[in-house]
């Protein structure tokens, strides 16, 4: 029962932080509230017994990635006067846009068909244990494959860094 | 769950906080007399006899200085900076376990407050969230140094949690557990991990200075090239949180160095003299804080040996030797866990 009311509750932080996100004029509050939103997140992994995301998703997301962030925030010094004028025919245009994509979106969900889950739920599933097993045996491949992934994009991000290529 | 072991944890978490809080008041004090004593000074002796109650002057004077909020400051991050500095560092000593459970009339009262199988992340978590509120501080300052400061504080967090993370994956690796209690029973007797980790622990005690700011890499408050670095605009209080979350900041890692690798509450030998397990759970309890004390003394008598590195050194330090030293560390670690696969594999 505790645990429904703390999904709402959480759900009901998620929301409106991630809504502050876009309407928050100061892009450090945007960051920060993005932070927000990765706890909540992070709140909803551990009410699905899923402990080790949930450290995870803090220590990478809020801890690393987003600090990254904020440090390039910082840096620019973005306020109002740096801010670039935007036509009205783009600011239409956009809303347009993404008010088509809501369409997209509703319509699809609506005709989607409910999701029967084939295998039954284990509880456990999300302990350290478990996911280690699981993720070093049925899904080694993948596992890899997204480690080799990572290391491509961070050669890439060398190259790029690097000023003149010998 | 009932409402004895409810109350029971709440005094626990009471004892565990207001501990930190006189440990950390003390250090403070402690700093001073080691730097006094490693500079052939006599230090603070004025109030109370030896100077004892110091750190209470310093905590009155603190509070009723004046408070400034620069003009050009963004407010509200202004003050939860030093908040979160300081929230953050009170929330890792959760996880510690500072003895052996007491057994009272047959009910097992553990001396952790919470013993989370995802102890190691967990202060991972909160350590690499530590960074906020010194960003923040330093941003909403509206100065260069304070900004300055801040982004070299963060870098270098960032850098070292990097090499940090990867000296504990060889301690995972040869512990096999995630939980803080785990790893502090394993350590029974002489089965100490600084035996089985020597580089493993070098290389996390480095990290934990460059993870306290303190010297030597205390680059983010350099006074000689930053003014104050990132609490230059602070006064009152507040600058007195920065001040006193590097001192919690010290304790704790102490307690998580002695927990990781110098056997936690365990000490060889006592069984011997003490049979009793309520004995041995409060003996326990004094050797772990014997070692804190000890490692504290480490970090003090560091900062007032060691000169402060250059920011380029500091950089190379990080990525260029503790990272590499770190992979090693698994690589062998690894070998040497599965020497005799490897040994099958080669010769047969």
């Amino acid at each position: 029962m505790i645990t429904t009311y703390l999904f709402y509750f959480l759900s009901f932080l998620a929301i409106m932080f991630a809504l502050m996100v876009v309407f928050s004029k100061n892009p450090v509050h945007s960051v920060l509230y993005l932070v927000l939103t990765f706890f909540t997140i992070a709140g909803h992994y551990v009410l699905l017994n899923a402990q080790f995301l949930a450290a995870v998703h803090i220590i990478v997301y809020a801890g690393a990635i987003m600090v990254l962030f904020l440090f390039v925030i910082m840096l620019l010094n973005l306020n109002k006067e740096t801010e670039p004028h935007k036509s009205v025919w783009l600011k239409a245009s956009a809303a347009v846009a993404s008010g088509l994509l809501l369409v997209v979106l509703v319509g699809s969900l609506k005709s989607a068909e409910t999701i029967v889950a084939t295998n039954a739920f284990d509880p456990n599933i999300g302990l350290i244990e478990n996911l280690g097993k699981v993720l070093f045996s049925e899904f080694l491949l993948p596992f890899e494959v997204s480690s080799v992934l990572l290391l491509v994009a961070m050669v890439g991000a060398v190259m790029l860094g690097k000023r003149s290529i010998k | 769950m009932t409402l004895s072991f409810l109350i029971y944890k709440i005094i626990l978490v009471v004892v565990v906080f207001a501990v930190t809080l006189v440990v950390a008041m003390y250090s403070t004090y402690a700093e001073r007399k080691v730097a006094a004593f490693l500079q052939d000074r006599i230090g603070p002796n004025r109030a109370g006899p030896f100077g004892i109650l110091q750190p209470l002057a310093d905590g009155i004077k603190m509070f009723m200085k004046e408070e400034v909020i620069p003009g050009a400051s963004n407010k509200a991050l202004f003050i939860i900076g030093p908040s979160l500095v300081l929230l953050t560092a009170c929330m890792t000593g959760v996880v510690i376990p500072w003895g052996s459970p007491l057994i009272i009339d047959g009910t097992v009262y553990p001396l952790q407050i919470t013993d989370v199988n995802i102890g190691i992340l967990y202060l991972f978590g909160v350590i690499s969230l530590g960074v906020y509120g010194i960003m923040i501080g330093g941003w909403a300052s509206n100065n260069k140094y304070s900004l300055l400061g801040a982004i070299r504080a963060s870098s270098q967090m960032i850098s070292y949690e990097v090499a940090m993370g990867l000296s504990i994956i060889a301690l995972v690796m040869t512990t096999g557990t995630l939980s803080l209690s785990q790893i502090a029973e394993q350590q029974h007797g002489w089965h100490w991990n600084v035996l089985v980790q020597p580089l493993g622990f070098f290389i996390f005690i480095i990290c934990a200075f460059a993870e306290t700011n303190r010297a030597p890499f205390d680059l983010p408050e350099c006074e000689t090239e930053l003014v104050g670095g990132y609490h230059t605009e602070y006064s009152s209080m507040k600058l007195g949180f920065f001040l006193f979350a590097e001192y919690i900041n010290m304790f704790i890692s102490s307690a998580v160095i002695a927990t990781f690798y110098f056997g936690g509450y365990n000490m060889p030998f006592i069984e011997r003299f003490v049979q009793d397990p309520n004995w041995l759970a409060i003996l326990g309890v004094v050797f772990l804080f014997m070692k804190i004390v000890f490692f504290i003394f480490v970090f003090m008598w560091v900062r007032w040996t060691l000169p402060r590195f250059r920011y380029d050194q500091l950089m190379n330090l990080g990525w260029k030797i503790l990272i590499p030293l770190s992979l090693l560390n698994i690589v062998i670690t690894g070998a040497v866990m599965m020497r005799e696969e490897i040994f099958q594999l080669l010769f047969k």
